[in-house]
């Protein structure tokens, strides 16, 4: 039979096949998806190149002199052609200081993330598959943590520690924090998902092929259902990321964030709100188109993936 | 009758209910100022009692939601069943935990009826293929595993070079051999299909049907089959077995059953398989529906469209009787010999 009209062409490579997918095709033709994916493909060159690429080294207060504060963008008339982003209220240099504040802030966002979908997935997967009581439980587990609003069991579990443990500790073990509030807090939007999709795929055939086979069950839940729930797990954990990225913006902006010595895109919008009305916007301005813009392309690009992987619109 | 000793896999009086009112607390309903606790079942299997002889094909026939596909996959142990026991060589494995089956999984295998649904989407061919051998024969070299898979994959007519394939690239009768090869690449001795052909197109049927009666002869396979094409269990079962709402009606050889039907139910059910000349007088047409299997009828489940049904049939369950040819038949008419 091998060498019947059966037979296929040579085995494309993964790269091939990704090239040919639905998926490509509609980025190619997307002007929205691809700007977005270049911004965001920017953003993420930048903060991993951010000790490459900035003039100087927010951290370090040697080169920070108090003198140099609140200069103005070099294009303003009082800017200064060292600081081309002007500096903040220490004298830090704004440019360097927005890239390591996107560094941190895409590092609490995708951590948070990645946090959220290992319980997400553990948990809806179990809730979905098992099912019966285990399934009532987690899923009521969820709807009790889902009741609360994120950013105040945030400010709760933040408070209370900052107040407990002193702020010294706290500022040491910020970024840490901030990873496992927002992590925790959001779960069940995770297993939620997988949960839906775990029940619609349990039904099929292959899970029941797979069982009569004799296959265990963390084998069947993982090996065989979990990569076929993968799609939506994909689409929310870009928007995801975005939402970890303003809850950490939003509590570095109440002052129970990322601390002043290591500013995120939220601590320097804060710490430049006080300067707003003397007249120094860009301490405030920038960090904060800098972040609408970082959430707006991460938006988009989970928009657009959700379109294109979306069943009812193409299956496959 | 049956000798029991040559049968493979004994089924013996199951039931299987499904709930269908919810949890506990939609169970709990008000009624004449008493709260009172009520459930509602479907049953799907009624004292199902039925002998798998090594080496045969038997057909389990039927219409839509007459239990077929549970007795299938009771047997199987993807159901457990409400009453009743399922044993296999005198074994009994309808009450045994996964680890203790999973010696039988390796004997006991199953071809699914939807071969779009039946194969992991996100697996290559080979994937799906190697994984139940590995996982069976651990200790099975790298090159014996090789061997392994691309003998069951010659034997069911797939070419082992498509292996680095996922199943949407196949048609559905190329997925359906791909499925029939896992069922056999583990070896088994006994194979449940349940309805392996209703979703392939004519031309494919025959194929897979011929694929099928191949493996049979070549690795001395038993088939439980089920299928609602009566054409198909004519070229295909050793036995029949009808069922009609969760009960079975009648047991015989597939030469006895399609020469000399004795269920009235069978009657029917053969005199509206399509023939070729068209003038059939013969052509028994049923009265009514079939009743729910919420609320079964009293006595025989057949008797309200019955033709030969009679006070008797209303109050009392026919039991299966065997006859002199070695068909059984559940029929009191039968059994009195008015019909």
């Amino acid at each position: 039979m091998s060498d019947t009209s059966f037979q296929m062409d040579p085995q494309p490579s993964a790269w091939q096949r990704f090239k040919d997918s639905h998926f490509f095709h509609s980025f190619k033709i997307d002007r929205v998806a691809q700007l977005s994916f270049l911004i965001f493909i920017t953003y993420v060159i930048l903060a991993l190149g951010a000790p490459l690429l900035s003039p100087y080294d927010p951290y370090d207060l040697s080169q920070v002199d108090i003198l140099d504060s609140e200069i103005p963008p070099s294009w303003e008339e009082e800017g200064d052609e060292r600081f081309y982003l002007g500096t903040d209220a220490q004298g830090r240099d704004m440019l360097s200081t927005i890239l390591y504040g996107t560094r941190v802030s895409l590092t609490i966002g995708i951590c948070a993330v990645l946090l959220q979908a290992f319980l997400g997935i553990v948990i809806g997967l179990t809730a979905g598959y098992v099912g019966g009581r285990v399934d009532s439980l987690l899923m009521r587990f969820a709807d009790i943590q889902l009741s609360f609003s994120t950013m105040m069991v945030a400010i709760i579990v933040l408070a209370v520690f900052q107040a407990t443990f002193g702020t010294e500790l706290y500022q040491d073990l910020a970024m840490i924090m901030l990873i496992l509030v927002i992590g925790i807090a959001e779960w069940p939007q995770y297993a939620r998902t997988i949960r839906a999709s775990v029940l619609a795929e349990k039904k099929k055939e292959y899970v029941d092929a797979a069982r009569v086979m004799g296959f265990g069950r963390l084998r069947i839940m993982f090996r065989h259902i979990l990569p076929n729930t993968l799609s939506p797990i994909l689409v929310i954990s870009t928007v995801q990321v975005a939402n970890a990225i303003i809850s950490e913006a939003s509590l570095s902006f109440l002052g129970l964030g990322m601390p002043v010595s290591q500013p995120s895109l939220g601590s320097l919008i804060s710490s430049g709100f006080e300067y707003i009305f003397s007249g120094s916007w860009w301490i405030t301005v920038i960090p904060g188109v800098v972040l609408v813009v970082l959430v707006l392309v991460m938006n988009l690009l989970g928009d657009w993936m959700r379109d294109v992987l979306n069943p009812k619109l193409y299956k496959g | 009758m049956t000798d029991t000793n040559n049968s493979l896999v004994q089924i013996r009086d199951l039931y299987k209910r499904f709930s269908i009112s919810g949890d506990f607390l939609d169970q709990i309903k008000f009624r004449g100022g008493k709260l009172v606790r009520e459930q509602e079942h479907v049953h799907a299997i009624n004292g199902v009692s039925l002998d798998v002889i090594q080496g045969e094909a038997l057909c389990v026939v039927g219409e839509s939601g007459c239990g077929k596909s549970t007795v299938a996959r009771t047997v199987m142990g993807l159901l457990k069943p409400s009453a009743g026991e399922v044993s296999y060589r005198g074994e009994r494995i309808d009450n045994l935990d996964d680890k203790a089956l999973l010696p039988y999984r390796k004997k006991m295998q199953m071809i699914f009826q939807n071969p779009y649904a039946s194969l992991n989407p996100r697996m290559t061919i080979m994937e799906t293929l190697r994984e139940p051998v590995q996982f069976h024969n651990p200790s099975l070299s790298a090159v014996e595993l090789r061997d392994k898979i691309h003998e069951v994959m010659h034997s069911v007519g797939v070419d082992p070079s498509w292996g680095e394939r996922y199943p949407h690239e196949f048609s559905g009768g190329q997925r359906q051999r791909i499925s029939i090869a896992r069922a056999l690449a583990v070896d088994p001795e006994f194979i449940v299909a349940d309805e392996p052909i209703s979703a392939l197109d004519v031309s494919i049927q025959a194929q897979v049907l011929n694929l099928m009666m191949d493996a049979q002869e070549s690795r001395n396979l038993t088939y439980l089959f089920i299928t609602h094409d009566l054409a198909v269990v004519e070229h295909f079962g050793t036995r029949v077995a009808v069922m009609y709402l969760g009960t079975l009606c009648e047991l015989a050889s597939t030469k006895n059953l399609f020469a000399e039907p004795r269920h009235p139910y069978t009657r029917a059910l053969l005199s509206a398989i399509p023939r070729l000349e068209d003038d059939r007088p013969d052509f028994i047409r049923l009265q009514g529906e079939v009743p729910t299997p919420v609320n079964l009828p009293s006595g025989c489940v057949f008797h309200g469209r019955c033709p030969h049904a009679n006070e008797r049939c209303k109050q009392e369950i026919p039991a299966l009787i065997p006859l002199a040819d070695g068909s059984q038949v559940a029929c009191h008419g039968v059994e009195e010999g008015r019909i």
